[in-house]
């Protein structure tokens, strides 16, 4: 593995934070003096063997890792074709991966002396994971998240209300995940002596996509031992798949096994209606091209001058206009593929998955496991895929149900 | 020497100070923008700050926000704001234009065109938000081969071992930005500018101008007094927001510039 350095993929980003084009530190002069602060403190963090044991603590005790790989032997005989195995991220307290870097980020504020932490969520599992683990520390949370959000995610609003956050619903834009990001900016750059701007995803200035990466890789290292202990010493996965609005879980799963020529590596768009002219998806790398946003160059949904537009998902933690900069060098230099998913194909995945198996899919992996329906039955029986279920559904019924026509009023 | 240069020379051999107005391109709509623009000299404008809608403007607060929306929403583009400086440079063609705002709708239009059709409608200089030192080689080099100024913020988190990084490539004035935060927040302190000012001109030969925070004629003059400068935006912005009309808006601009003036 990567002896050849060279041509490994596993090097990035560079000194000025890009992965090729991509990436780098786009910020105003108020926040550059922080994220190089920041990045001096990671970097001193990663080799410092009491931070990694002081993680390892936590995900043992506190998030319940390892998370389970489990062999979906029902749906893998339904679509007749590769064994699909599921990394159960969703079992994580708190319900998704999101907690994997939350935990990492709020001991390396700690250890910053850092006192406040700030928090953009669209979904709400990022923002519950970081008001969960503020709890846990006695730290004081503010999570914008934007006012269409507050709406269709009512349950996770309660439950950070519940852990002590405070939530302030965003207006500006569309009141979407991008504009809580551009508010929780706006305070970081009013806030600069005592706060932490802990990041949900791999995207954001330098070093945060590499950082969050860094965290969330715990995903793939896990994967690794655990399909050896089932399948036998040195049997890789023949493809990984996982579901990407920033791209944070899909960052993790893929990025131990960059360097492994024969995975091949399967990210998942949200399609939203359809990737076409009328722009209702999310899907920034097959439907839009590079620009600069929130930190980094990256690809972009983008109008013709250079104005951002809003992504459209029936999934709120894939609703962004933007995706990590490492997934953008990713699909230009071809070591990832880049596929979407209609809505449509992400309902009936879920469905699929709660009747077969037991287990209740955000929307979000929902959209991975689409993608696992298209391509298992073409596949031999011997292809082991392995899909990211990164979040469990329960914050999603509601949705599902108007979707599905039910009535949920008791 | 660039417009901005031969202001700040004639400034200082006059013994005046500097004021600066900031302006929302196509807000409400381009018409209203441009007869503003077209005001503000006469106003006593020293130089003009000319913003370029974008949507998501991290930088800023609410008022500059919902400016860029309206002009979004009035159809402003980028080429119509290079068409607006070109009209404004046929009835004026000494006062400073420095265009200002975020960097993505200049990467989508490409640098060198960019920087080709800006210095020919007779832009002067530039400010883009989020391109710090470290991102140089993206527009500020090229810009200053175009032969256009690229100003720089400088902020109270600039401490002094980064302050000669910032200034490296920065020329035509510095902008010291007077509080942590977004624009049209907080009002700023003279009392706290003053040092700061005094840190940033101890290592620079440039004029140091001061904004955010400033909305009063009596702030523009006691700001003014202990920089080279005073900067409005969002308060000027903030009468075009209430819809009032434009000689009531210049009205305003003029005493803000009377009041640095007085400095």
């Amino acid at each position: 593995m990567a002896e050849d350095l060279i041509n490994s993929f596993m090097t990035g980003p560079d000194e000025a934070g890009r992965f090729g084009q991509f990436g780098g530190r786009f910020v105003s002069e108020t926040l550059m003096p922080l994220i190089l602060d920041l990045e001096e403190r990671y970097e001193y963090a990663k080799t410092d063997p009491t931070f990694w044991a002081e993680m390892d603590d936590l995900w043992k005790h506190y998030v319940g890792r390892p998370s389970p790989l489990y062999h979906a032997a029902r749906l893998t005989a339904h679509l007749g074709g590769a064994k699909i195995y599921m990394k159960r991220d969703e079992l994580n307290h708190t319900g998704a991966h999101k907690i994997n870097n939350v935990l990492g980020q709020i001991i390396l504020a700690r250890r910053m002396g850092k006192t406040r932490i700030i928090a953009e969520t669209g979904a709400g599992q990022h923002g519950v994971a970081t008001a969960t683990v503020c709890a846990k520390f006695g730290l004081k949370c503010v999570v914008y998240m934007g006012a269409h959000d507050v709406e269709r995610q009512a349950p996770n609003v309660f439950r950070m209300r519940l852990l002590g956050a405070e939530v302030i619903p965003v207006t500006s834009g569309r009141g979407t995940l991008k504009d809580a990001m551009n508010d929780a900016l706006r305070d970081w750059v009013t806030n600069v002596r005592d706060t932490f701007y802990c990041i949900g995803t791999v995207a954001g200035p330098h070093p945060y996509p590499a950082m969050v990466r860094d965290f969330q890789s715990i995903i793939g290292k896990e994967v690794r031992w655990q399909l050896a202990e089932q399948e036998g010493e040195g049997r890789l996965p023949d493809t990984v798949i996982a579901a990407i609005g920033g791209g944070s879980n899909a960052m993790g799963l893929f990025y131990p096994f960059l360097d492994d020529p024969t995975v091949r590596i399967i990210g998942v768009e949200a399609g939203g209606k359809g990737v076409d002219e009328r722009m209702e998806h999310c899907a920034s790398l097959t439907g839009g091209r590079p620009g600069v946003l929130h930190g980094n160059r990256t690809y972009l949904l983008q109008d013709d001058d250079g104005q951002i537009l809003e992504g459209f998902s029936i999934s709120a933690g894939l609703d962004y206009p933007g995706i990590g900069p490492e997934h953008a060098w990713l699909h230009d230099s071809g070591r990832a593929e880049y596929v979407s998913i209609t809505d449509k194909e992400a309902l009936e995945a879920f469905q699929l998955s709660c009747k077969l198996e037991g287990i209740i899919p955000a929307l979000e992996p929902s959209h991975a496991l689409a993608h696992v329906m298209k391509i298992a039955p073409t596949l031999p029986r011997d292809h082991i895929i392995v899909m990211n279920m990164c979040g469990r559904g329960d914050k999603d019924i509601f949705t599902v149900a108007k979707h599905l026509g039910f009535d949920m009023k008791i | 020497m660039t417009r901005i240069d031969q202001k700040f020379a004639s400034l200082k051999a006059e013994g005046k100070k500097a004021f600066v107005a900031y302006i929302m391109a196509g807000d409400p709509d381009l018409a209203t923008s441009l007869a503003l623009m077209k005001g503000l000299p006469a106003a006593g404008v020293d130089v003009i700050e000319l913003g370029m809608p974008f949507t998501d403007p991290m930088a800023d607060g609410p008022t500059i926000q919902l400016a860029g929306q309206r002009a979004l929403e009035g159809g402003q583009t980028l080429q119509k704001t290079l068409d607006m400086v070109a009209e404004f440079r046929k009835g004026d063609s000494t006062t400073p234009i420095v265009m200002m705002g975020y960097y993505n709708p200049i990467f989508s239009r490409g640098v060198d065109t960019f920087l080709k059709d800006a210095k020919a409608a007779g832009v002067d200089g530039l400010i883009v938000v989020d391109l710090p030192p470290e991102e140089d080689d993206e527009l500020c080099i090229p810009a200053q081969k175009a032969g256009l100024n690229f100003i720089r913020l400088a902020t109270p988190t600039t401490d002094d071992k980064r302050l000669p990084k910032v200034l490296q490539n920065t020329s035509g004035f510095v902008y010291y930005v007077s509080i942590t935060g977004i624009t049209g927040a907080a009002a700023a302190q003279a009392g706290d500018v003053g040092p700061e000012v005094a840190r940033i001109k101890a290592a620079t030969d440039l004029p140091v101008i001061v904004g955010f925070g400033i909305r009063t004629p009596e702030t523009a003059r006691a700001i003014a007094s202990v920089a080279d400068g005073a900067v409005v935006g969002s308060a000027i912005v903030k009468m075009v927001e209430e819809k009032r009309p434009v000689p009531e808006v210049l009205a305003f601009v003029k005493g803000l510039a009377d009041g640095a003036h007085s400095a």
